[in-house]
């Protein structure tokens, strides 16, 4: 019984991917007409149910990518894989209002370089506090608070120790799937509610699934104004983090 | 045909990843630089130019319109398989560390809306913008 599902699940597992997800949706947007009378956004539940399945994947299975390790749902990670997800993102910028853009691409310019600073600046004091001090370790940690793709990149630009470089591949994950769950509940608090400030919490966040997640479950429309500045971050965190902010670091713990 | 918006948003995306990717080998980084955002102006400004032209029909642009409406569950499922296990068993520091990222982030939102507004406010923008900007970031620094 199990040996043949896995056999159709294997041949059609985007199939299965969408079947699952699209069930996954709908639980959710039951969920929140229901219990919350709408006011917690179905796509909210929906990420956190997702990132709730990622968890149980990650206790049964002991791999790392969430609930696509079990074999019988391993569809679910083509479906959220990069090539589908970065075709979909691309796909929301047909809605854009270039002049809106226009208006808002400074202050997401000066987000961009805001956000790289104050995340790297925040995992450099909280590593500070948790007692290293030497600039390698304190680089690489601070560069995973900017993402958990500029963390390791950076680390092993400067020879950082593995132990270091998973610290801040965890710090970047806790930043990603934070960002993914707070952002629909900060936002009315942040003014996150026009095209102008969602490109300036893209620039700031940066984190391409946090702020991809984070935005369609605050307002779809906001999507791609954020995805745009946030497209930059990890290339821009990737080429600071073992340059300029590890002289900095260099010149201030060496 | 439907199959049309389909394959401009793929030779967009395509197109965008692909510089991003050049870009990325020229400065030395390893990592794309923007190619998602690069792409994302591609079909924009493909996108305008093709409806000025009167060329997008409706079949057309149900193509890419798909794949934008696709999307949210397409998040969902990257959600289902992010490495929460490896988050939450970071330790104490890593947790502290994405926490306090993720505040500072939060908060510094409202503020640099603020110098966006003044920006679009101001006609003589480039000098009244460069005093706040400058500002605020060293202060951060």
């Amino acid at each position: 019984m199990y040996e043949s599902l896995l056999v159709v699940s294997n041949k059609y597992s985007l199939v299965m991917g969408f079947a699952v997800i699209g069930l996954t949706m709908w639980l959710s947007y039951w969920v929140s007409g229901r219990f919350t009378k709408g006011r917690v956004h179905g796509s909210a539940i929906a990420i956190m149910l997702g990132l709730f399945l990622a968890y149980l994947g990650g206790v049964f299975t002991g791999g790392e990518k969430g609930i696509v390790d079990l074999p019988l749902l391993s569809g679910i990670g083509i479906l959220g894989g990069s090539m589908l997800r970065d075709f979909a993102i691309v796909a929301t910028g047909f809605g854009v209002d270039i002049d809106e853009l226009k208006r808002a691409g400074k202050a997401g310019v000066i987000a961009l370089f805001m956000g790289i600073f104050s995340s790297f600046i925040a995992g450099v004091s909280i590593a500070l506090a948790f007692g290293y001090t030497d600039a390698v370790s304190l680089t690489t940690i601070g560069a995973g608070a900017v993402t958990y793709i500029v963390g390791p990149v950076t680390g092993a630009a400067i020879g950082a120790s593995s132990e270091v470089m998973a610290l801040s591949i965890a710090a970047g994950l806790v930043k990603s799937i934070l960002v993914m769950i707070l952002t629909p509940f900060v936002a009315p608090y942040i003014g996150l509610n026009n095209s102008r400030s969602a490109v300036i919490f893209g620039g700031l966040m940066g984190t391409s699934s946090g702020v991809a997640a984070g935005l369609a479950a605050t307002d779809p429309k906001l999507v791609p104004y954020g995805c745009l500045t946030a497209a930059f971050y990890t290339a821009l965190g990737c080429l600071l983090g073992p340059s300029l902010l590890f002289i900095l670091m260099r010149g201030m713990f060496a | 045909m439907i199959i049309y918006g389909v394959a401009l948003l793929s030779v967009c995306t395509l197109t965008g990843i692909a510089i991003g990717q050049m870009l990325g080998k020229l400065i030395g980084v390893p990592a794309n630089v923007g190619g998602v955002g690069i792409a994302m102006i591609l079909l924009i400004l493909a996108g305008t130019y093709l409806k000025k032209r009167d060329l997008l029909n409706i079949k057309t642009e149900q193509g890419v319109e798909f794949w934008s409406a696709i999307y949210i569950p397409i998040v969902v499922a990257m959600a289902a398989k992010q490495n929460v296990m490896g988050a939450l068993t970071g330790g104490p520091m890593a947790i502290t560390a994405g926490i306090f990222a993720v505040v500072c982030g939060f908060l510094l939102v409202p503020v640099l809306s603020r110098i966006g507004n003044d920006e679009s406010s101001e006609t003589t923008k480039a000098v009244s913008v460069e005093t706040p900007s400058t500002t605020t970031s060293s202060s951060v620094r």
